[in-house]
């Protein structure tokens, strides 16, 4: 049930997008979706569907953009991709870090008609 | 025609939970979220906790589950407000709902409020409340192999709870090896053994917690 409301949100997300620009259909939604986020490619195809009915979005295809999970050494500036969430720096041994990407779901863009 | 929007999904969520935060900074609330599966202790975690500090915190509680009231009936049975979410199926907490349980509340009496999140390692740790801590409990009859399989929560939490330890003699739980893979993947993370059976570790735990509340 975890994908539900977060397909509620990133209908939200779209309806609004799109009835700011006054469209009549939603072709394609652009989404970036971290590869270490616990959402599932799946489950918001089909929850999509179902909150998405009789809404401009019906039918928009779903395009998915896989981040890898990167982190940025705060010691040395060296960036990575992290395995196993050992966030170790491969360069200076370092272990305070921040992420740069792999988390993140979010609605990079929508093509309208 | 092409739209950017590059809008964040979980973005709705963080605001409610900053404004959560606002609020609470304004009473000087300090607000626990407490993760862990369901069976690792989460409410006799709780009740150790609340008796640990009655003498220097005030203290409520915010309940989350599925569905059922009995966990809140525990704490309110202890002469602790609480106040009960039941998600209806929904597997985590949202800022939202936080917002309003909150509303139940008298923040200016409070120092601390506790969160008892959804039994769930998985998706607790995508949403935030707007807390100060992110606790979460993993008991020795999981496991320790626990952090490789649920990474992001391991990951995300400021402090671990390793609960049970009574019952250590009686499992195969290796604490040195659940310590140096909980190290690398959360350098920062506090670490507390404790046995909410016994009272062996509480006592450590909730000077802790007192000593982080008071400073906040």
């Amino acid at each position: 049930m975890h994908e539900l409301s977060v397909v509620e949100s990133m209908t939200a997300v779209v309806l609004k997008h799109a009835e700011r620009n006054g469209a009549k259909k939603v072709a394609k939604i652009n989404l970036v979706l971290g590869t270490v986020s616990s959402v599932m490619e799946e489950p918001v195809r089909f929850y999509f569907e179902m909150l998405s009915k009789d809404t401009v979005a019906e039918g928009a295809e779903l395009c998915f953009r896989r981040t890898p999970f990167v982190a940025r050494c705060k010691s040395c500036g060296s960036e990575y991709e992290v395995e196993d969430f050992d966030f170790t720096c491969p360069e200076c041994k370092g272990t305070e870090v921040e992420i740069v990407s792999g988390r993140e779901f979010q609605v990079e863009s929508i093509e309208i008609n | 025609m092409e739209i950017k929007v590059l809008e964040g999904i979980f973005d709705a969520n963080e605001i409610i939970a900053r404004e959560n935060r606002e609020l609470l900074d304004g009473s000087g609330v300090f607000m626990v979220n407490l993760m862990a599966s369901p069976g690792a202790g989460k409410t006799s975690f709780i009740l150790a906790t609340l008796d640990g500090v009655k003498d220097s915190l005030s203290c409520a509680v915010i309940e989350g589950d599925i569905a059922g009231k009995v966990d809140s009936e525990r704490i309110a049975e202890q002469g602790v407000a609480a106040v009960q979410i039941n998600t209806g199926g929904s597997c985590h907490l949202e800022a939202k709902q936080v917002n309003h349980a909150l509303e139940h509340l008298d923040l200016d009496r409070l120092d601390m409020v506790l969160v008892e999140n959804v039994g769930n390692l998985v998706c607790p740790a995508e949403f935030k409340l707007g807390e100060d801590l992110k606790v979460m409990i993993l008991s020795v009859a999981e496991g320790h192999d626990k952090p490789l399989k649920y990474p992001l929560m391991f990951s995300e939490s400021d402090v671990l709870i390793v609960n049970k330890t009574d019952l250590i003699e009686h499992t195969d739980f290796d604490m040195e090896a659940l310590k140096e893979t909980v190290r690398k993947m959360n350098p920062g993370v506090e670490m507390f053994e404790i046995s909410c059976r016994t009272g062996e570790g509480v006592e450590r735990w909730t000077d802790w917690l007192t000593e982080k509340v008071r400073s906040a």
